[in-house]
């Protein structure tokens, strides 16, 4: 971990990697860029995919990146939702406007996401009980909310560089 | 009897799980390993235990978190709390702000700023520097399109570096992170 990597998700979507003091600041932190790199995969793409499959998931990651209005890093999942060759039912889960297509299981996922992602302080326990309901399993009901919890974080870093870029 | 706690507090408050937390003496060796479960080191939380049951992305994010809050160098360790406080404050995570406006208050020895910012929110008043730091966290936290060039050159005119700026970005997307599984998978509570 002693140099960025030229394949880094969050450098490359911000336009970071050229020289400047935007490239610096990132030097100082490789170690980091590199963990937030290392959890991109093991949220998008783990050896153990629980009931939740990478197709599914670079879908509802395409879809978060689209509900705030990250148009490159939805591309980014959506080429990842190609590599995964996920059937025609998971591909629509990307679309903020599709709502499940009346599957209770992809549904539940997609409502779940519409809220975590957008307005997570109106989470409560119910939205939790709604996801038990619909036969989603606890660990996936924890795989479901990382993958959220991920690319809030990964969406935010990449827009605060981007503004860091512009005023440097 | 426990109570959900409603109000921001620096009291940090237990953490009642929503979703079954792995058991410990189920665990696979992946989990033990993640968990840092040694035989001198037993003791582990419930929302550790929690997240065990997606362990790749566990394993990744223990070491990833304590870098962004603790690393050397950069913007110092109490505003990192801040940053912390302000995305924990607009996401409504009781225990995420408990435990670091708490964190905060030890580091700076200082209660004020938590007093003010738990009386007015994002209206609190601070000095420019604090100011700035607290509502850029916030603003990043509510919406990434919430902040502006306008908040990050209040940064810049606040003094803060561009090493400073970059882990103010962490920490508050970081704490994206942490509200979207503290706040959700669980409920803070108080023991009547």
């Amino acid at each position: 971990m002693s140099e960025l990597s030229p394949n880094d998700v969050v450098i490359t979507q911000a336009d970071a990697a050229g020289s400047g003091p935007v490239r610096d600041a990132l030097e100082g932190r490789v170690d980091i860029m590199a963990m937030t790199q290392a959890t991109h995969d093991a949220a998008l793409r783990p050896a153990d995919p629980g009931g939740l499959s990478h197709g599914e998931r670079a879908a509802l990651a395409a879809r978060i990146a689209r509900l705030n209005a990250d148009e490159g890093l939805a591309a980014h999942y959506a080429a990842l939702l190609e590599e995964a060759g996920a059937d025609e039912a998971v591909s629509a889960m990307a679309d903020p406007a599709h709502k499940g297509g009346g599957d209770a299981r992809r549904a539940a996922l997609i409502a779940y996401t519409d809220l975590v992602s957008v307005h997570p302080r109106d989470t409560a326990a119910a939205d939790i009980e709604a996801l038990k309901s619909a036969g989603i399993s606890d660990a996936d009901i924890v795989r479901l909310s990382e993958l959220n919890a991920f690319l809030a974080y990964q969406i935010r870093v990449i827009a605060g560089l981007k503004l860091m870029k512009a005023t440097a | 009897m426990s109570t959900i706690i409603h109000e921001f507090t620096t009291k940090i408050p237990h953490w009642r799980p929503r979703v079954q937390p792995i058991k410990l003496d189920e665990a696979t060796p992946e989990q033990l390993d993640a968990l840092k479960v040694t035989p001198s080191n037993t003791k582990v939380s419930d929302y550790v235990l929690v997240l065990a049951n997606d362990v790749e992305t566990l394993k990744v994010r223990t070491p990833l978190f304590n870098a962004i809050m603790y690393n050397r160098g950069g913007m110092g360790r109490a505003e990192r709390e801040l940053s912390a406080v302000g995305a924990s404050v607009v996401n409504h995570c009781i225990y995420c702000t408990a435990v670091h406006a708490s964190r905060y208050n030890q580091l700076a020895k200082d209660e004020e700023v938590m007093r003010r910012i738990f009386a007015d929110g994002e209206d609190a008043e601070l000095d420019e520097r604090k100011k700035a730091i607290f509502t850029f966290a916030a603003k990043l936290s509510k919406a990434p399109s919430e902040a502006t060039e306008e908040d990050m050159r209040a940064l810049r005119a606040a003094g803060l570096k561009d090493d400073e700026l970059l882990d103010l970005i962490l920490s508050a997307a970081l704490f994206g992170w942490a509200n979207r599984l503290m706040h959700t998978l669980g409920d803070p509570v108080v023991e009547d």
